[in-house]
């Protein structure tokens, strides 16, 4: 700063002291140190009232699109790849694959709601879908994060007719210009202008479901037989809720 | 020693020594995060925050702090501020705070900050410090909306989200994207080299026919 005078720019040849003596190492550690410590313990504090909000409003974002992408669904449960089979048991989670298995309001089985990521134009697009493995449809699509062009790209996020072309189509999805669809039940209209996005989400979903179908399949049959029996076993009364499920 | 007035102290940073219209200092953010007005304002809002806290506490502490070691303190300070602005805004804001992405992390490393702290804050008293610091923040977020406004009028037809156009605006694209980010703040800049040299032009003595010297502006002659 030029209001600041340089100190001691006169003092040459005085006898005053210096006025700064350097200071010791031990100071120098034990200043840092100190102030390392406070420095912890704020973020430390803060960590602890941020945490709780931070995941409430994760689950909120997950229950919400998997509610969007089974539609009907009002609770679901997350189910850990373990091996080849999935189970409910949650021993240690860390590093697991998991999808989102929904029930409706009756307790029913509604679909497998699965997140998937790879590269979209600009950055990874990170979405979920939903699954029906009985009629092996692709039921609902959403995207959670991506960082496509805006105006363009990015309309995979909002475009409600490219979103809407997701709900209720077959595997593996094949993604069509809107002039050549010839009405299939396994054609996704692509957005005019956003190719490569649209290109992309669909390659993402049949990517992911190419990977996971078998032990979803597997796993989708033993809970059928389940809700069978236990739909005989009570005959018409109101339906058991699934065990353990996240509460939506 | 002081030289400068309270009122000194808090306007430099507003206008005479705006840290990014007139220092061009912090300009990652600025072109960066200005897509949009709630991005711009949450951004310089977070940076406001980190600036006035890292210069109360470097000004109260310069004593104690030997000088060293005094940088280290100073990105300790301000990384410590920094963290604790980033949850905040995660756990309140959760959406803006997902797409300022790494931008707030990445206000540890605004030199604006460091800048303040080694500058002013270090070598001054709190309250000069906090006046500084209100001063310089304050030109910041000035600066943010104004890059934020062009960028998201423009190229979003709408202003903090409410459509301002209408319906047959065409949205300028590329002022939401990168390129648009520059050619907002060039074309800023430039208004302000035209006013400054404008205003420069106005106290330059002219000279009249017959003689007559005068000032434009004063009293004629």
């Amino acid at each position: 700063m030029s209001e600041q005078k340089l100190p001691m720019a006169e003092d040459n040849g005085s006898a005053a002291p210096p006025r700064q003596v350097e200071a010791s190492s031990v100071r120098l550690v034990s200043t840092l140190t100190v102030a390392g410590a406070l420095a912890g313990m704020a973020i430390v504090m803060v960590f602890q009232w941020a945490k709780p909000r931070i995941d409430a409003y994760k689950a909120k974002v997950l229950a919400e699109a998997v509610t969007q992408v089974l539609g009907g669904a009002t609770r679901y449960q997350t189910v850990y790849l373990v091996g080849d089979h999935f189970t409910t048991e949650r021993v240690d989670t860390a590093g697991l694959d998991s999808v989102y298995v929904g029930y409706d309001a009756n307790g029913q089985p509604r679909g497998v709601a699965m997140e998937a990521a790879e590269a979209g134009f600009q950055d990874v697009i990170d979405l979920l879908f939903g699954y029906d493995p009985s009629k092996d449809d692709v039921i609902g699509m959403t995207v959670l994060t991506s960082n496509e062009t805006p105006g363009l790209g990015a309309k995979i996020t909002y475009d409600s007719t490219f979103i809407g072309e997701f709900d209720g189509v077959g595997t593996p999805l094949k993604g069509v210009k809107k002039d050549r669809a010839k009405g299939q039940h396994d054609e996704v209209v692509m957005i005019t202008g956003a190719t490569i996005s649209s290109r992309a989400v669909i390659k993402i979903i049949n990517d992911r479901l190419d990977a996971i179908k078998k032990p979803v399949d597997a796993y989708w049959s033993t809970l059928a037989t389940a809700a069978t029996t236990s739909n005989a076993a009570t005959s018409g009364e109101s339906v058991t809720n699934p065990s353990a499920g996240g509460g939506l | 020693m002081r030289t400068t007035t309270p009122q000194e102290d808090f306007i430099r940073g507003i206008w005479k020594e705006n840290p990014v219209l007139v220092q061009l200092l912090g300009l990652c953010p600025t072109l960066a995060v200005t897509g949009t007005v709630d991005n711009a304002l949450t951004m310089g809002i977070a940076t406001f925050f980190v600036l006035l806290g890292s210069s109360l506490l470097v000004s109260m502490f310069k004593s104690v702090i030997p000088k060293e070691v005094r940088i280290s303190a100073y990105i300790l300070v301000i990384a410590t501020f920094v963290t604790i602005a980033d949850l905040v805004l995660h756990a309140v804001v959760p959406e803006i705070h997902k797409s300022l992405g790494p931008f707030v992390p990445l206000i540890v490393v605004n030199c604006i900050i460091l800048g303040r702290q080694e500058a002013f804050a270090s070598k001054n008293t709190v309250a000069r410090a906090t006046l500084d610091a209100v001063g310089t923040g304050f030109g910041f977020i000035i600066a943010m909306m104004i890059m934020g406004s062009v960028r998201e009028i423009l190229g979003n037809g709408s202003w903090l989200g409410h459509p301002l156009l209408g319906a047959h605006f065409q949205p300028w694209v590329i002022m939401v994207l990168p390129p648009g980010g520059f050619f907002t703040l060039g074309f800023v800049l430039l208004g302000i080299a035209w006013w400054k040299g404008r205003s420069a032009v106005a106290v330059r003595p002219r000279r009249w026919p017959h003689g007559v010297t005068t000032e434009v502006g004063g009293p004629a002659s």
